[in-house]
């Protein structure tokens, strides 16, 4: 209901008793608002946020085939194809990988568990310490305030070389280097994470397994 | 061409078709002409179709309907197991399981091994070419 702010007579609260007059005593009269009404009420219709339904009680399901230490199959991305170890499933709920970077290229990095295909082949890693990283590990780093370009600057290609944090090289070397005796430990392992996964002939990926 | 293996007492036979797939089970009566009852040691004697059924050549001696423990015994006697796993048609179903069973590692390791089984073909045989050149 609009607040009306026309200037009416304040209305009391009616007490009638007989005999009584029902003159407004200035003290005893109502105030126009009621107390926790805005003030003010904009003139367009703004839409009410609709609260998140999303529970982050519970964590993302990982799938019973995924363990850790299991080899998964990269579906998708910039590894797609590749072979890499499964290491812990993140708070995100994405799954903490590494190649190891020496075999395979591909270094400790976070992978969606729907884009993996687990594999049954297992490696014992509770040698393996990841307990450190986590998904703070991956944040990007925060960029220095960009200078505001002119006109000839913003048509310049701007060459940005990816820089790895030494952060990120201190684990890669530490976490490998606990993986790489294992790996080397089972025969063929090593040169079965380096190769790429494909498709043969005869080989239907519903019919094999993996 | 005569006809080798015929549906007899005792004859042993292989289901290919339905919940029993792949099963070795023994013929210990003949119902009628599409039906026989079938008995193996560990599945309870029951019918089955002629169609159902993939005869072998290997034939048992038992009477009509023998008991569970006089089929075993007949069957050791007879040496069913050896005798279909040393058969090329055996041997044929224990590879395909095998290869059904394999792992993506495991494939990995045969795709190597026959790589490598290959390269020492050839070079024998380049061998052999070169001496009889």
């Amino acid at each position: 209901m609009p607040l009306d702010v026309t200037n009416r007579r304040p209305k009391t609260i009616a007490t009638s008793k007989k005999g009584t007059s029902n003159k407004i005593k200035a003290k005893e009269a109502v105030p126009l608002k009621k107390q926790g009404e805005p003030r003010w009420y904009s003139a367009d219709d703004v839409p009410r946020a609709i609260p998140s339904r999303k529970s982050h009680a519970k964590p993302t399901r990982l799938r019973s085939s995924i363990t850790p230490g299991t080899v998964l199959i990269v579906l998708a991305g910039r590894f797609r194809g590749k072979r890499v170890v499964f290491l812990k499933q993140l708070a995100s709920g994405l799954l903490l990988v590494t190649g190891p970077y020496k075999i395979n290229g591909v270094p400790i990095r976070r992978l969606n568990q729907a884009y993996v295909i687990a594999t049954s082949t297992k490696i014992d890693v509770s040698s393996v310490d990841v307990k450190s990283i986590d998904d703070k590990f991956f944040a990007k780093a925060k960029e220095a305030p960009k200078k505001k370009k002119d006109g000839e600057e913003f048509f310049e290609q701007k060459e940005e070389k990816k820089v790895i944090s030494d952060a990120r090289k201190k684990e890669q070397s530490r976490v490998d280097g606990a993986l790489l005796p294992l790996i080397k430990k089972v025969p063929q392992l090593y040169h079965y994470l380096n190769a790429k996964f494909t498709l043969t002939n005869g080989v239907y990926p519903h019919a094999i397994k993996f | 061409m005569p006809f080798k293996r015929f549906v007899e007492v005792g004859r042993v036979a292989l289901v290919n078709y339905g919940k029993d797939y792949g099963r070795l089970v023994v013929i210990v009566d003949i119902i009628d002409q599409n039906r026989a009852l079938i008995d193996a040691p560990d599945m309870e004697r029951s019918q089955m179709n002629l169609k159902r059924l993939s005869l072998t050549d290997i034939k048992i001696d038992i009477k009509r309907v023998p008991k569970k423990k006089d089929l075993i015994a007949a069957m050791e006697a007879a040496d069913v197991k050896n005798k279909w796993e040393k058969s090329s048609w055996g041997r044929k179903l224990i590879v395909r399981k095998r290869r059904a069973s394999l792992n993506d590692f495991d494939r990995f390791k045969i795709m190597l091994a026959k790589i490598k089984r290959a390269g020492a073909v050839r070079t024998e045989l380049a061998k052999l070419k070169k001496t009889a050149a």
